[in-house]
């Protein structure tokens, strides 16, 4: 038990969450209804699998220090810089203009993010299964039959959308474009995740990196995509230093349990 | 018989009647979600139950009654333990409900997942999707096609069969 092996799984549960809430926006705006159910059914297995991580955290950290929180105290009443989630997660489902551009959803982003987030928690969740830390390995087990439903369901899209009609292929390219860069932050290893390799609770992400890099290269050659050049820039989500658009997913998602702190529904 | 057991034989009885919220043709036992009636260290009755989906909106909805069902019978107190390991899995599901969610329109699950846990010590890794063949649980047919990988609930994808024309859900093996 130590302050890492908290962070590290604190750092899974808020991936999950942030992207779990991103997803559930198309819930009643997907493109299609089966697009809608799909998307919905997604975010509930995201957010399902946040809860088991956020009160399997809360027991390591009762035994750390002797606090007594639940998994709404993870989920609701932390600030934005103690959220670790990847910065990939958090960005708004409408392309590289956000900001300036009317706010608009683009499919193609949703789609592009999830093979990519879902193909790299494929081997994350794969490698978890044997961690020294049972109790993630049990989340792991449950949560890796899960991720597999999303990435064949990003993965179809992904070949249709890229080797579609000419603006879907558009679409697709300029969402690869967009977010491909954020996923260096998958790989850029820290003290954290050193910690946790050394203690044999989760593999660093390096060691599966070549097989992630596979699986996405040859999507990404049936989708007719081409894969934007490499960047320097490191994204920090994960050390809490978020983009723009953090504070308002959390503003969203958190507002109601703070006006009524205590409550149940 | 000593007190004690004939209380577990009692619950077992009681909790074998308590069906799927979502699903009630077919009971919690027979998918292999019920899966320990024992007592406690403290002699307090507990219900091990393990969730289908790690975000399956069912499983509050099936502690209340289990609740319910026990405090019916009047076994006394009990507390309801939720455990992870092995992941639950479709190949629990019994061959009689299998046969049961056939009769009331779902399609079971095809296959085995050789998924659990406890039958294996190796990884669960990706597997490509293949294929399979999904009989349509109205007419039989096997000329079906999948119309949508996520269906009404979490464990279920909507197919349509092309024969007899009817939209139908499956149990997606997990």
């Amino acid at each position: 038990m130590s302050q890492d092996h908290l962070a590290y799984v604190l750092r899974l549960a808020d991936n999950a969450l942030i992207l779990g809430q991103r997803n559930a926006e198309w819930c009643s705006h997907g493109p299609a209804l089966e697009e809608d159910i799909a998307l919905a059914n997604i975010s509930l297995d995201l957010i399902g699998q946040a809860r088991l991580l956020y009160t399997h955290a809360a027991s390591l950290e009762a035994a750390l220090n002797g606090s007594r929180k639940t998994e709404d105290d993870y989920a609701y009443f932390r600030t934005e810089r103690e959220f670790a989630n990847y910065t990939i997660a958090e960005l708004p489902h409408f392309g590289p203009l956000a900001g300036t551009a009317r706010a608009e959803r683009d499919y193609a982003v949703t789609i592009v993010r999830n093979f990519l987030y879902s193909s790299l928690m494929i081997e994350v969740w794969s490698a978890l299964q044997t961690s020294s830390d049972a109790q993630l390995a049990a989340i792991a087990a449950k949560s890796i039959k899960e991720t597999s439903y999303h990435l064949h369901h990003a993965r179809d899209w992904l070949v249709r959308l890229g080797d579609g009609t000419d603006e879907s292929h558009r679409r697709a390219q300029a969402a690869l474009d967009y977010l491909m860069p954020y996923t260096r932050e998958f790989f850029a290893t820290d003290a954290i995740e050193q910690a946790v390799a050394d203690a044999g609770i989760a593999p660093l992400a390096s060691e599966f990196e070549a097989a992630w890099r596979d699986e996405v290269a040859s999507a990404l050659e049936e989708a007719t995509l081409t894969a934007p050049e490499e960047v320097k820039h490191v994204t920090t989500g994960k050390h809490g230093e978020h983009s723009e658009h953090m504070g308002y997913l959390l503003a969203e998602m958190q507002s109601l349990a703070r006006q009524h702190p205590g409550a149940s529904w | 018989m000593n007190t004690a057991n004939a209380t577990i034989e009692r619950a077992w009885d009681v909790l074998e009647a308590v069906p799927d919220p979502e699903i009630p043709v077919v009971s919690i036992r027979e998918l292999g979600i019920l899966r320990e009636v024992r007592h406690g260290d403290d002699g307090v009755l507990e219900v091990v139950i393990t969730p289908t989906y790690s975000g399956c909106p069912a499983m509050s909805q099936i502690a209340e009654d289990i609740a319910q069902a026990i405090d019916r019978a009047e076994l006394g107190a009990h507390r309801i333990e939720t455990v992870l390991a092995p992941a639950w899995t479709t190949d629990w599901i019994t061959d009689e409900a299998r046969e049961k969610l056939r009769r009331y329109g779902i399609a079971p699950p095809t296959g085995a997942c050789n998924s659990s846990a406890a039958s294996s010590t190796k990884p669960i890794r990706f597997v490509p999707y293949t294929k399979a063949t999904i009989a349509c649980p109205r007419c039989g047919s096997t000329h079906t096609e999948k119309l949508a990988q996520f269906g009404s609930t979490a464990c279920k994808a909507l197919y349509r069969c092309i024969d007899c024309r009817e939209p139908f859900d499956y149990f997606k093996p997990y």
